[in-house]
């Protein structure tokens, strides 16, 4: 969707200030909200593209004016509503009214482990791989309104793949479902000046992890 | 997103503890699960992590060139995997490159060797910026490169992890791991910023 989180070359919002001897939570809300969101993520009622999806329909508005723990958040409860397994008015009251749905808490026991242990999204192939390094290749014009990672900042533009980076799980496909689509995934150079004109910079590039869908021949 | 406003503070407090009072009495969540989610991120995994890596890549050549070829096998060797790590890729800064680390779409970084991201990197400047204007963003934490040096902007889109292997300060020759990674910053791996010199850290 072309949201409030697509930021890329977008102009206004001044330096980046940095906070020094940052403490890693700000305040103990955000410690509970950081938590609660990785706990539901443990439970399996979604995964980490619906999680993304539902951060990135938080209003523009509200998104802008938001920090970050706020929408985590803000997509949390969205999701939690969405998926039946607490109402709107509970979440007010702060209070089960209703039984719950099935769904299993993480327990505190081996949560360490699972943690640190390995994982992939990367899959065995479908089909075999339509480009290779060095090929052309233009990022697709396309507009869809629910989740994808292709930015809008390298819609249309032309770059070179850089490398093959296996068959990894679509998010486009994944979210809200648990259909995994694996499809192609390249890293893609984009010239800095094809991406950004007389503002950009030639032999500076960017670098963007691309699935095969979003690209076509160049 | 703004910055901190410490008068949301107390009222965000009361809606997330109602939210987990909720959750909990639902069964959805442990609250001795969430404490060890904190506790984790807090405590135990944080960019001390990564800088042990980036010591070893500068002390030992073998190392270098196992972390470039494969930074996952290379970052587990030290324990260092899990969430948001998954598939790491280690980029290296030389003279004529310098590569900075972003994600335009939300806040993708590699928790297993840097924790948790700090907030300027989660917020609107740094992801608008860092792409289309990284020698601006570099020059407002203070570094400047030399004209020679191309800027490489890795935009993380996908579940691709990335850590930037800074150059290795001149003089230490002959330093202990531990002594060089103390000189790694958690900025310096991420693009923002350069390792520290030896009377910079002293």
């Amino acid at each position: 969707m072309n949201g409030p989180h697509d930021l890329g070359g977008a102009h206004g919002f001044g330096p980046v200030i940095a906070e020094e001897n940052e403490p890693v939570f700000h305040a103990e809300w955000e410690k509970r909200a950081f938590a609660l969101v990785m706990a539901m993520g443990y439970t399996g009622a979604w995964h980490i593209d619906t999680s993304r999806h539902a951060r990135e329909r938080t209003p523009p508005a509200e998104y802008l004016a938001s920090s970050y723990y706020e929408i985590w958040f803000a997509g949390l409860k969205r999701l939690l509503v969405e998926h039946g397994l607490v109402s709107e008015a509970e979440i007010a009251a702060g209070k089960s009214s209703s039984p719950p749905a099935r769904l299993t808490a993480v327990p505190a026991e081996g949560l360490m482990e699972k943690l640190m242990a390995d994982g992939s999204y990367e899959r065995p192939a479908t089909a075999p791989a339509r480009f290779k390094t060095g090929d052309a290749v233009r990022a697709r014009v396309m507009n869809p309104a629910g989740h994808t990672r292709l930015p809008r900042y390298v819609r249309g533009r032309t770059g070179t793949i850089a490398a093959i980076r296996g068959c990894h799980v679509f998010p486009d496909a994944h979210c809200g479902s648990d259909e995994e689509d694996p499809r192609w995934l390249y890293s893609v150079a984009f010239g800095s000046d094809e991406l950004w004109g007389p503002q950009g910079r030639a032999g500076d590039d960017i670098r963007l992890d691309l699935w095969e869908p979003y690209l076509e021949p160049a | 997103m703004s910055d901190h406003d410490h008068s949301h503070l107390s009222d965000m407090d009361v809606r997330v503890r109602a939210l987990e009072t909720l959750l909990s009495e639902k069964g959805y969540v442990d609250p001795a699960a969430l404490d060890v989610f904190i506790d984790t991120y807090e405590t135990k995994v944080g960019p001390r992590n990564g800088a042990r890596v980036v010591a070893r890549v500068w002390a030992d050549a073998d190392y270098r060139k196992w972390l470039l070829e494969d930074a996952g096998a290379a970052i587990a060797s030290f324990g260092f995997t899990g969430r948001q790590s998954e598939h790491m890729v280690a980029v290296e800064n030389t003279p004529d490159i310098h590569n900075m680390v972003v994600c335009t779409l939300c806040s993708c970084y590699p928790w297993a060797v840097l924790g948790l991201p700090p907030v300027w990197y989660k917020a609107p400047p740094y992801r608008a910026r860092a792409v289309a204007d990284p020698r601006g963003v570099l020059a407002d934490f203070g570094v400047s490169l030399p004209q020679t040096t191309a800027i490489r902007v890795w935009d993380s889109t996908a579940e691709v992890r990335y850590l930037v292997v800074p150059m290795r300060p001149a003089g230490t020759d002959g330093w202990s791991e531990e002594r060089l990674a103390s000189l790694v910053t958690r900025n310096s791996m991420i693009g923002t910023g350069l390792a520290l010199s030896p009377e910079a850290a002293a």
